[in-house]
């Protein structure tokens, strides 16, 4: 097949960006979107042009590192599939494709499509783990967990924290990232004990990061490519708000 | 945000307990209006009722500070929002499946209706509470919806305004359980359609008033 | 140089125990003077360096990735073995030390495996504690799955994605260290040289891939977990940023590389599907609990099925040759991988592989479906079937998957002792980027557990070891001449691969790279392929420094980066080939045609080739010296595997 792809080329953080086209023909339809990328910049170097730099490694819809706005929705417009795992297949003969980066305030443009999506580190570091240190900890029989909330938490711990769901958001918001950390722990009797702690240190995290708040849109929902339900950020505020209530930090 | 300032999601909080409060206001509006067509007489009764007494005027102040919350938080809101978009925006975008319409545009819909408002408060409120506080002789309930809603462009007006308003409130009510926390993955859909049932039986008991004096009386 | 195994003494049971009563410590004020960098933040590195700061000492960690979350552990799908005995179904630490042992073909070290089966239950415990949301059951308490190469159900999971949860696990250990300040986290960094002071690892020269700038950071030790070097092969189940060069840099500065030619091919990938294929994906090997794999009885019919003209469902239940459950009764679908694998390949190359290229195999659920309901399917295999269907737009609950083996994962790595230290002082190296637990292969499910057993459970004690005479020694600057001179070799070397401005890109000759690895020294192997390859891959590497062609950009230079990684490859091919050529038997991952079994197993020499093959370097166009660690089996007696 043959595509036209338009890209947003930036050299820099600093720099200007700009959108350049290219025509890429002969495209396999078994190709992946990043192999289609491979083969364009294969062409590009051949040239003596540098090539389109974006981020990608497992390929395989785990890792979490790929992620491009592909025309208007982050990882393209198939509902629960990373970039890594879109096929050309989708794609019509003759498509123009405009391929864009994560555009949000937390998120600086490192070049071209690659941006800087640190603050999602810095969210977890604030308190999106349990504070347990290696040894000394109880038989992992000892505590049972109720079925449903242990399903709960692994579907709220699928987050591959790629950041679509920041991308997505008219607001720039990381709701949903932090509020599926959020619930993971909170489903947890072993994640209960901090819980209060965590969730008003990963809020004001979230807040002094620059990420928007949650205006309800959902459209994080419909664009994360694990489905992580809205309703974690229900269970987040619901948490917050009784943090704050009982047991409010300094 | 800052040190001191309050957190989005307490933010978030303001905005829907302000916004419940006004639905529910609303709700009683709306009943009430409703009586202005079973009853002229009960109307007027509900007008006096409701004119400057002391319990109607600490009910106005109350609504009009949630009516300032809901509108200051909803700019202070919007504008960190703009901020953490970035300025630079995405040249095509498109609103992903199961996103309404209404949500993404809540803000402007919000505008919306308040300059409906303005115009209703003139209409309306001016010539009947504010004018009692004045000491002047407020206007007949009755008679002042007949004079409004005999005029074909100020009842079309007030329809549109009303389905601006039922936008509104189909994402605000479901809007309010989440933000909340009243939320979860059985009553996620279930809310959303209450809500949007909720929104539109209230805003049908407005438009029966502005029909049934427009076309039928 | 002598290998020195430093295994204590005593009953096999007790030397664990016995090492950690005997070890020495630093007390918790000399811990803060004492800097530890951590390359790579896998399983092994994260829980290594999140270990490190919560003892006190100061830890230097690095990625390559953008966030240490990404490190390819996060991949590993189907679980991660222990011998807790939950199910009741006679599994003990023991048992699992002897299924390792055998599963590795017994090219394993008796002690190290004993430990690691040793501090198993330990790991899942610890994840637990973390909340990692393993599999429960209705009782609230902790599910088990079987594995290949098990007769037990010892694998514990998290829906298809345990290593993804693990990982996150101990990203979050390592997220509170850094929130601490216990660790100093560098993400976007490479490694590009070890810097060895007066005989010990003293620090690392990193790239930084954002800037392009080198950077110098000094330590009192150095642990290199930046995993295996399976994209020699250039088509693998690895991640596209996984490479060899952090321990093929600690190879060229005196560590020895320990078995390079055990690499495991996973029976159970999706077929390749073309030329601009760019990674394979892996079918986790759990499926094989369900699917059983066949391919057609008569070679016409696999034919056709070639063609097109027919289609899997067409064949009749009697015309299907079930082949691992004809050839293993035993254990059927479940054999090791290594048999998997080899089976798979050998009835392709006797032309019944079916899909276009003809190879491939069928794994199919139709028996799972009729018999556990499509729903019970769904809920085991669900997300694994979505991700077949979404690369082969096929949908495996009506049609059979296809399935062929690739390569996942190399069991060789840097040469360790008991301590999990190399050769060269203070350098440590674990996980998969050591050699030490699987021999010459690995269990499925071990590779999650080798991992953290290392990081969290050995490292952290073995490091106080080290570390206990070096308190008296100050933190380095980093403008000591070594640094200056690693420094500067690395710049060279970058200089030189820009200036080439040839015709060819890294990905064209990684490509043949991995054509030649994988015809050549690939799942079955011979004297002649072997000799033949190593003198291609020396051909490509010549030609790879003259016609190579790179951008000359600053900053961020993908390309770059790539291309730093295939000169290494370019390398380690040659060695794998090497030592393949030198191991004159067949052993788990390492098949050499010369040497099977009338019915085509694989033929150990324990006479002469029960040792650890260790490599030294001696110049990249000069032989390496082999130095032999011989495997003494005192608890296990030697036999031939049979899965029979």
């Amino acid at each position: 097949m043959n595509i036209t792809l338009k890209i947003w080329r930036q050299r820099n953080a600093s720099s200007k960006g700009k959108f350049v086209e290219y025509q890429l023909n002969d495209v396999p339809a078994e190709a992946s979107f990043l192999e289609m990328l491979d083969i364009l910049n294969e062409q590009l170097v051949l040239k003596g042009d540098d090539p389109v730099t974006f981020d990608h490694d497992c390929r395989e819809g785990i890792c979490g590192a790929c992620g491009l706005y592909i025309n208007g929705h982050p990882h393209g417009r198939f509902k629960n599939t990373t970039t890594c795992q879109l096929h050309m297949r989708k794609f019509k003969d003759g498509d123009t494709i405009t391929v864009e980066p994560w555009r949000s305030e937390a998120f600086p443009i490192i070049k071209d499509l690659m941006v800087d999506r640190s603050a999602l580190d810095k969210l977890i570091q604030a308190g999106g783990y349990i504070s347990v240190h290696t040894g000394g900890v109880p038989d992992a029989n000892a505590i049972p967990i109720n079925k449903h909330n242990a399903d709960l938490a692994m579907d709220a711990a699928s987050c591959i924290g790629c950041g679509a769901c920041v991308a997505a958001c008219k607001n720039g918001s990381a709701m949903l990232f932090v509020g599926a950390k959020v619930s993971q722990f909170a489903l947890l009797p072993q994640g209960q004990v901090e819980s209060a702690d965590r969730v008003q240190k990963m809020v004001a995290r979230m807040d002094e990061l620059g990420f928007g708040s949650c205006s309800n849109t959902y459209a994080c929902q419909a664009e994360c490519p694990k489905n992580i339900s809205v309703t974690n950020i229900a269970r987040m505020n619901r948490q917050f708000l009784a943090a704050k209530i009982s047991e409010p930090l300094k | 945000m800052g040190k001191n300032g309050l957190s989005s999601i307490t933010k978030k909080l303001i905005m829907a307990i302000s916004g419940a409060g006004l639905v529910l206001f609303m709700l009683f509006h709306g009943a009430m209006n409703v009586v202005s067509i079973i009853s002229q007489d009960g109307y007027r009764w509900i007008c006096e009722f409701l004119g400057a007494n002391w319990y109607a005027l600490v009910g106005t102040m109350g609504l009009a500070a949630l009516m300032a919350l809901h509108f200051i938080y909803a700019f202070v809101l919007s504008y960190q929002n703009y901020k953490a978009r970035g300025r630079q925006r995405y040249a095509v975008n498109e609103r992903p499946e199961g996103v309404s319409w209404a949500s993404k545009n809540m803000l402007a819909i919000g505008v919306v209706v308040l300059f409906g408002l303005v115009f209703h408060l003139y209409d309306f409120w001016a010539k009947m509470q504010l004018a009692e506080i004045r000491g002047n002789a407020p206007v007949d309930g009755i008679d002042q919806i007949k004079f409004i809603f005999s005029n074909n462009y100020f009842s079309i007006m007030y329809l549109l305004w009303l389905v601006a308003i039922w936008f509104h409130l189909s994402h605000g009510i479901a809007s309010v359980m989440q933000s909340i926390g009243w939320n979860n993955l059985v009553w996620k859909r279930r809310i959303e359609i209450l809500g949007s049932f909720f929104a539109a039986i209230i805003v049908m008991m407005f438009m029966s008033v502005v029909i049934y004096y427009w076309l039928i009386v | 140089m002598e290998l020195n195994s430093k295994i204590p003494n005593g009953p096999l049971s007790e030397k664990w125990t016995k090492y950690k009563t005997e070890q020495k410590l630093v007390n918790p004020a000399n811990k803060r003077k004492l800097d530890i960098i951590v390359i790579g933040t896998g399983l092994a590195g994260a829980s290594a360096a999140a270990s490190f700061g919560e003892m006190g000492f100061n830890v230097k960690v690095f990625c390559i990735q953008d966030s240490p979350r990404r490190a390819h552990s996060i991949a590993a799908q189907g679980g991660i073995n222990a011998a807790k005995n939950y199910p009741n179904d006679g599994d003990s630490v023991q048992r699992l030390f002897n299924d390792t042992i055998k599963g590795g073909d017994y090219r394993a070290r008796e002690a190290n495996v004993y430990r690691l089966a040793e501090v198993s239950n330990s790991i899942i415990d610890q994840c637990v504690a973390q909340g990692v949301p393993f599999a429960r059951d209705y009782s609230g308490l902790l599910a088990n799955r079987s594995f290949g190469g098990a007769q037990v159900s010892r694998t514990f999971y998290a829906k298809g994605q345990t290593g993804q949860q693990l990982l996150l696990g101990a990203y979050g250990a390592l997220s509170k260290e850094i929130e601490k300040g216990t660790v100093k986290m560098y993400a976007r960094r490479e490694m590009m040289d070890l810097v060895v002071v007066e005989g010990r690892a003293r620090g690392v020269i990193v790239r930084n891939l954002v800037t392009g700038e080198l950077e110098r950071y000094s330590a009192h030790a150095v642990v290199i977990a930046s995993g295996g070097y399976g994209r020699v092969f250039f088509l693998s189940t690895n991640a596209m940023s996984s490479n060899g060069s952090a321990i093929w840099q600690c190879y060229k500065k005196g560590a020895c590389m320990a078995n390079p030619c055990f690499t495991q091919i996973h029976p159970t990938c999706i077929p390749v599907h073309g030329d601009y294929q760019s990674k394979l994906t892996l079918m986790s090997e759990s499926l094989r609990n369900d699917g059983r794999i066949w391919v057609p009885k008569d070679a016409e019919k696999a034919r056709l099925l070639r063609e097109g003209k027919i289609k899997a469902t067409d064949i009749p239940e009697e015309e299907r040759d079930y082949y691992l459950e004809r050839r293993y009764p035993a254990f059927g679908n479940l054999v090791p991988r290594d048999v998997a694998s080899r089976a798979a390949k050998e009835r392709c190359d006797a032309g019944f592989g079916v899909n276009n290229t003809g190879r491939a195999v069928y794994l199919d659920f139709k028996e799972a479906i009729q018999r556990l309901g499509r729903q019970a399917v769904e809920e085991k295999y669900g997300n694994l079937f979505e991700m077949y269907e979404r690369i082969v737009d096929e949908n495996p609950y009506v049609t059979p998957m296809m399935i062929y083996p690739a390569v996942h994962y190399t069991m060789g790595g840097l040469w360790v002792d008991y301590e999990l230290q190399t050769t060269v002082k203070g350098l440590f190296a674990a996980g998969e980027a050591n050699f030490s637990d699987h021999g010459a292969n690995r269990l499925g499910a071990s590779a999650l557990m080798q991992g953290l057993s290392d990081g969290y459970f050995v490292l952290p004690y073995t490091m106080q070891n080290y570390l206990a005479d070096q308190i008296n020694v100050p933190r380095f600057p980093t403008d000591l001449p070594e640094f200056e001179e690693a420094e500067n070799a690395v710049r060279q070397r970058i200089t030189k691969i820009l200036s080439i401005n040839g015709d060819t890109t890294v990905d064209m000759i990684h490509r043949r790279l991995g054509h030649i690895m994988w015809e050549k020294v690939g799942m079955s192997r011979t004297e002649q392929s072997l000799k033949e390859a190593v003198e291609e891959i020396q051909a490509l590497r010549k030609e790879f420094w003259q016609k190579v062609k790179v951008p000359n950009v600053d900053g961020m230079n993908t390309e770059l980066e790539k291309a730093l990684r295939v000169a290494d490859f370019l390398e380690m091919g040659e060695l794998i080939a090497r030592d393949a050529l030198m191991r004159n038997e067949s052993c788990g991952g390492h098949f050499r045609a010369e040497y099977q079994t009338p019915d085509g197993e694989a033929m150990r020499d324990d006479e002469h080739y029960a040792f650890v093959a260790a490599y030294e370097f001696q110049g990249v166009d000069n032989e390496p010296v082999l130095h032999k660690e011989e495997l003494k089996f005192e608890n296990v007696e030697l036999k031939q595997r049979n899965y029979k």
